[in-house]
C-alpha cells in the first residue's frame, strides 16, 4: 500500500509539474466550440505499453473535461471524452484512475475545494453509469490550487475549471 | 504599579516591584483621556479623526548590561521603535520617535519635563526604561501621559526573558492603545498563516508563524505537500489546518508546545475549512461526502463528525460567534454563494446576505458585533455586516482579497491579497474597520490565509 501511495504521488507530480509544461498542450482538448480531435495514435516510435497512463493518454479522446464557471455538469464535449476513458477503462479492468477536480481562480479557497470536488465526482458518477465499477475510481479536489492556464482571462479560466483522469500503474 | 511576566510568573520576578515603586509616581490620579479637552479619546471607527501625536523619546536605562538580547541601552531604543511602529500602523496616530527626539535620562521616566515636550507640540508622551535585572531577565518599564495636562495616564512594568524582549514593547504598546483608544489591546499576538513561493501551476505553501507585526518569523512544515487555511485555536496553543499528506486532504491539528501534528478527521475523501469553537473544545468544518459539502463540527481531540447542514448544495465557512450559540457560513443553495447564520445545533438557519454578488468566508468578530466577509462581483473584496445581515460595508477595493481574519481586540483585518496575471502572487494585509488604513504586512516569501490569533497571555 505504502508503494501505491508513492506511485500515486509520483504519478500525480509527473502529471501536474512535467505535463503541464510539455504533454499537456497535446493532449489538452481544443478551445471550447473547436474541433473534436480524436487523438493521437501511438507513437512513431512504437506507441506505450497497453494499459499504462501513457497508453491511456494516447487512446482517449482527452483526459481532461471541462466545466462552465461555478458549474459541474457534463456537457455534450465532455461526455464524448469520458465515453472514450469508459472504453478504455473497460478494456483494462485491473487499472485504478484518480479523478482530479479543479476550479478557477475566480472563486474562495475554500468554495473552490468544494467545487473541484463535485466536478470530480460528476465525472465518477458518469464513469460508473457507463459501466466503470467506483471502487476503481479515487477523487481529489484541488480546488484552484493547481492550474494549468496561468493567465487571468477567460481562456485561462477555461481551461482551469477541469476535470483530469490519470491512470495509476 | 503594576508588573507582569510574561512567562510562567513565578514570585521571585515580583521582587522588581519595589524597584520601580520608588521612582516616585506621580501623586495626581490619572485623569479619563475622554474627560481631557487637549486628549480626546480616539474613535477607531471615525476616519476623519485627526491622528494624534505622540512622542517616544529612546527609553533610557539605569546601567548598560549586556544581555542576550543586546545591550540594554540599545535595547530601549529598539522597545520604543516597535512601539512608534505599532501606533503608527493604527492610522490612528502620529508617532514622533525615538529617531529625532531628544533622549532623556532616567530621571526624566516618571517625572516628564513637560514644558519641554508642549514646545514640541506633542498631546500625548511614552517613557520607559530597559533594565537588566539580576537573575537575567529584563524589565521594561512603559508610561503614557497627558502632555496639555501634565498627567500621567497608564504605567505599566514588563518582565521578559530576553528572547521575548519584543513582547515588552507590544505589551507597552498594547497599554498606550488601549488607554487612549478604549479598545482592546492586540499588538501582543501572533499570525499562523500560508507561506508561498514557486510559480502559479505548483505554488509551494508552507504553514508559518510570526509576531504580529511579522518578526520572530518561523516554518512550521517544510512544503512537500499542499497546506491550506490554518486556524489558531484559542489558547493559541494548537493549529488545525488542511494539508494533502499523502494525497489525502484533510484536517490535522498542529501542536506548537511540542511540534507534532495529528490527523483529525479520518476516513474522508475531503476535509477542509476548519475553525475552532471559542472554548477549543470543538472544530467546524467542511466535509465532502460524493462531491455534497456540509459543515460538521467534531471534538477537537477527535471522534466521530457530527453533522450541521444537510442542503444538497455547497455549505462551508463555518466561523462560531464568541459565545459559542450561533454558527456563521456560506452556502450556495440559493444558486450562488451567500451568508446564513443558524444556532450552534444547526437549526434556524437563516439567510443574512442580500447584496449583489456572491459571499463567502464569513468570519465572527471576537467581539460579537460584526461579521467579516469576502464579496465577489467584479474583484474580491473584504466587508463587514453587523450578524443580522445589516449595516453591510465593504473596507477594500482589489482584484483578489480573500479571507478575512479579526484582531483580537476585533477592530483590525487580516486577509489575503492574490494578484492578477500569472505571477500567482500573494501577500497578507491588514485593513482597519474605517477601510481607510490597509497596509501589507511583510513576510519572508509571498503569503495567504492569515489567521490572527489570540492576545497572548
Amino acid at each position: 500500500m505504502a508503494k501505491f501511495k508513492t506511485a500515486l504521488i509520483v504519478a500525480t507530480m509527473a502529471v501536474a509539474v512535467v505535463g503541464c509544461q510539455k504533454k499537456r498542450p497535446e493532449t489538452l482538448p481544443p478551445g471550447p466550440g473547436g474541433p473534436v480531435d480524436p487523438g493521437p495514435g501511438p507513437g512513431p516510435d512504437g506507441g506505450a505499453q497497453p494499459g499504462s497512463a501513457e497508453h491511456f493518454r494516447q487512446n482517449v479522446v482527452s483526459d481532461t473535461i471541462n466545466f462552465d464557471f461555478d458549474q459541474y455538469d457534463i456537457d455534450s464535449r465532455a461526455r464524448q471524452i469520458l465515453d472514450s476513458q469508459a472504453q478504455w477503462l473497460t478494456q483494462y479492468p485491473n487499472t485504478r484512475i484518480t479523478l482530479e477536480g479543479h476550479a478557477d481562480e475566480r472563486g474562495t479557497r475554500e468554495y473552490n475545494l468544494a467545487l473541484g470536488d463535485r466536478r470530480a465526482n460528476a465525472a465518477k458518477n458518469y464513469l460508473a453509469a457507463r459501466g466503470v465499477s467506483p471502487t476503481r475510481i479515487t477523487t481529489i479536489s484541488y480546488g484552484k490550487e493547481r492550474p494549468i492556464a496561468l493567465g487571468s482571462d477567460e481562456a485561462s479560466w477555461a481551461q482551469n475549471r477541469r476535470a483530469v483522469t490519470i491512470v495509476i500503474n | 504599579m503594576k508588573l507582569r511576566t510574561l512567562f510562567a510568573a513565578t514570585t521571585a520576578f515580583l521582587v522588581a516591584v519595589p524597584t520601580l515603586a520608588q521612582e516616585q509616581p506621580t501623586a495626581q490620579p490619572a485623569a479619563p483621556a475622554g474627560e481631557s479637552q487637549e486628549l480626546p479619546t480616539i474613535d477607531v471607527t471615525d476616519e476623519s479623526a485627526q491622528d494624534l501625536t505622540i512622542i517616544i523619546p529612546p527609553m533610557p536605562t539605569q546601567q548598560v548590561v549586556s544581555t542576550a538580547a543586546g545591550s540594554t541601552d540599545a535595547l530601549g531604543r529598539q522597545v520604543s521603535q516597535i512601539i512608534a511602529d505599532n501606533l503608527r500602523n493604527t492610522g490612528l496616530f502620529k508617532p514622533l520617535g525615538p529617531t529625532g527626539v531628544r533622549a532623556i535620562p532616567v530621571s526624566e521616566v516618571s517625572a516628564p519635563d513637560f514644558g519641554y515636550w508642549r514646545g514640541a507640540t506633542a498631546q500625548a508622551l511614552v517613557h520607559g526604561f530597559v533594565r537588566a535585572n539580576g537573575d537575567g531577565n529584563l524589565t521594561v518599564g512603559c508610561y503614557l501621559y497627558d502632555v496639555a495636562l501634565g498627567t500621567e495616564l497608564a504605567r505599566e512594568g514588563f518582565v521578559v526573558r530576553p528572547a521575548d524582549w519584543r513582547r515588552a514593547a507590544h505589551k507597552c504598546s498594547d497599554t498606550v492603545y488601549t488607554r487612549l483608544t478604549g479598545e482592546g489591546p492586540y499588538f501582543d499576538s501572533r499570525v499562523i498563516y500560508v507561506s508561498e513561493t514557486g510559480p502559479k501551476n505548483r505554488r509551494i505553501k508552507r504553514l508559518a508563524i510570526m509576531d504580529q507585526d511579522g518578526a520572530n518569523h518561523r516554518f512550521l512544515t517544510n512544503g512537500q505537500s499542499i497546506v491550506l487555511t490554518p486556524r489558531f485555536s484559542p489558547d493559541e496553543r494548537r493549529i488545525a489546518y488542511m494539508s494533502y499528506q499523502n494525497d489525502k486532504p484533510s484536517l490535522y491539528v498542529y501542536d506548537l508546545s511540542n511540534g507534532t501534528q495529528r490527523l483529525l478527521v479520518t476516513n474522508v475523501s475531503l476535509a477542509f475549512a476548519p475553525r475552532f469553537s471559542p472554548d477549543g473544545r470543538w472544530v467546524l468544518f467542511t466535509m465532502s461526502v460524493a462531491g455534497n459539502a456540509d459543515v460538521y463540527r467534531i471534538a477537537a481531540g477527535g471522534g466521530t463528525p457530527q453533522r450541521l447542514t444537510t442542503a444538497p448544495g455547497i455549505d462551508t465557512g463555518g466561523s462560531y460567534s464568541p459565545d459559542g450559540s450561533k454558527i456563521v457560513f456560506e452556502s450556495d443553495r440559493s444558486g450562488s454563494q451567500q451568508l446564513y447564520v443558524m444556532n450552534a445545533d444547526g437549526s434556524n438557519q437563516q439567510r443574512i446576505s442580500f447584496g449583489g454578488g456572491r459571499y463567502a468566508t464569513p468570519a465572527w468578530s471576537p467581539r460579537g458585533d460584526l461579521i467579516a466577509f469576502t464579496r465577489m462581483g467584479g474583484g474580491f473584496r473584504i466587508g463587514v455586516m453587523n450578524p443580522s445581515g445589516g449595516g453591510e460595508k465593504l473596507l477594500t477595493d482589489a482584484w483578489g482579497d480573500e479571507g478575512p481574519s479579526w484582531s483580537p481586540n476585533g477592530r483590525v483585518l487580516l486577509f489575503s491579497r492574490g494578484a492578477q496575471g500569472p505571477s500567482g502572487k500573494s501577500d497578507i494585509w491588514s485593513v482597519d474597520l474605517t477601510g481607510s488604513t490597509s497596509r501589507r504586512i511583510p513576510t519572508q516569501l509571498d503569503g495567504s490565509d492569515p489567521s490572527w490569533g489570540p492576545l497572548r497571555p
